[in-house]
């Protein structure tokens, strides 16, 4: 999949870091043979450390719903214990999937999650940089706040 | 034997005929959707009392609160539900945003941290439901990652599920969209506020009430 946005991202914290707003962002890439063999604390704390690291996360594969629901509930722990972390943006970029319906695309999820799931993209990132993830099968757009 | 075989009978008898009593009923979603207009208005409805107040200020409900033994009666049917109304779940809260409402600093800081309890609870009480009503505003985007984790979960935990759209009344809501992402499920477009399409939500409602 071609990261459009890595030059948007660029891009705009070009534009951001010229105002001061943003110091020092990164993009960190988790394959999915690296968390595939770690239960679901172990995934949830990986990304949520790499996130307070104020990094974006962008995991091969995507989190099941219990994992998802886990990794809100620990950011909500965490809002409430680390000053200025205001929470996440989460969105899962599946290919092809446009036009398609929610049931379709969690029928396509539990499916491709059978098998790996690695053709499907979830990008995670500190609420306080990302406004908003426009999500699209051939780009990602990440409105920067 | 023959008194294993009439226990046996007995048991299958209840099991048919009995009435469905508490059925724990939970209105789920993301903040602002209209989860505790929808519980008052049947809360209202069916026993007279409310119950919660509402805002337009997001995360009015911080924690969960519910009612026993709501009887609601549709078409000669009668049901009794235990209404549980939840806390909006959302990834982020930022306590700056609730300043925008004329909240004052510490106070917004005060809903922040309650928000952040609250969205924990919602998510840990899911386990205890025995129906789900997911309540989403009918003029915004149904596809946001927070309704596809809500109903994700839900469906992994096998518990039925009704969508509602609710704010129909609202000149951007589009409930055609609202049918297309979720075909397999029953999806109401209802406006709590003004009462509209009640009669279509309670025939939904008892229909999500026989899967259970």
């Amino acid at each position: 999949m071609k990261l459009y946005s890595n030059w948007l991202i660029r891009h705009k914290m070009k534009n951001k870091m010229k105002s001061g707003k943003i110091k020092g962002l990164s993009l960190h890439v988790i394959p999915y043979t690296e968390v595939e063999k770690m239960n679901i604390a172990e995934r949830v704390k990986k990304i949520l450390s790499l996130i307070l690291n104020n990094k974006i996360v962008i995991l091969q594969g995507r989190l099941r719903p219990e994992e998802e629901a886990r990794l809100i509930e620990d950011t909500m722990v965490l809002v409430d214990h680390v000053q200025n972390f205001k929470g996440i943006e989460l969105a899962v970029i599946e290919p092809d999937m446009k036009g398609k319906n929610i049931v379709e695309k969690m029928k396509h999820g539990i499916a491709k999650r059978l098998v790996g799931d690695s053709e499907a993209l979830t990008v995670v990132g500190p609420a306080s940089v990302i406004k908003e993830i426009k999500k699209d099968p051939k780009k990602i757009e990440l409105f920067l706040t | 034997m023959i008194r294993i075989l009439k226990n046996f009978s007995r048991r299958i008898l209840r099991a048919i005929f009995r009435r469905k009593d508490n059925i724990k009923l939970g209105f789920y979603g993301p903040p602002n959707a209209g989860k505790t207009s929808i519980a008052n208005k049947i809360c209202k409805d069916w026993t007279g009392e409310e119950i919660g107040t509402v805002s337009k200020i997001p995360h009015e409900t911080r924690h969960v609160q519910f009612k026993e033994k709501v009887e609601i009666k549709y078409k000669g049917k009668e049901l009794v539900f235990k209404i549980v109304d939840t806390p909006g779940i959302a990834t982020k809260i930022d306590y700056e945003n609730f300043l925008r409402y004329g909240l004052k600093k510490r106070e917004a800081k005060k809903r922040a941290k309650e928000a952040t309890q609250g969205i924990i609870d919602s998510i840990q009480w899911l386990d205890d439901m025995d129906a789900v009503v997911v309540v989403l505003d009918a003029s915004e985007n149904p596809y946001s990652q927070v309704n596809i984790t809500i109903i994700g979960n839900i469906v992994a935990r096998k518990i039925p599920v009704l969508v509602v759209a609710n704010k129909i009344d609202l000149r951007k809501a589009d409930i055609k969209k609202f049918e297309s992402a979720f075909p397999e499920y029953d999806v109401v477009g209802i406006s709590a506020k003004e009462g509209t399409n009640m009669d279509e939500f309670y025939e939904a409602l008892f229909k999500l009430a026989n899967k259970t």
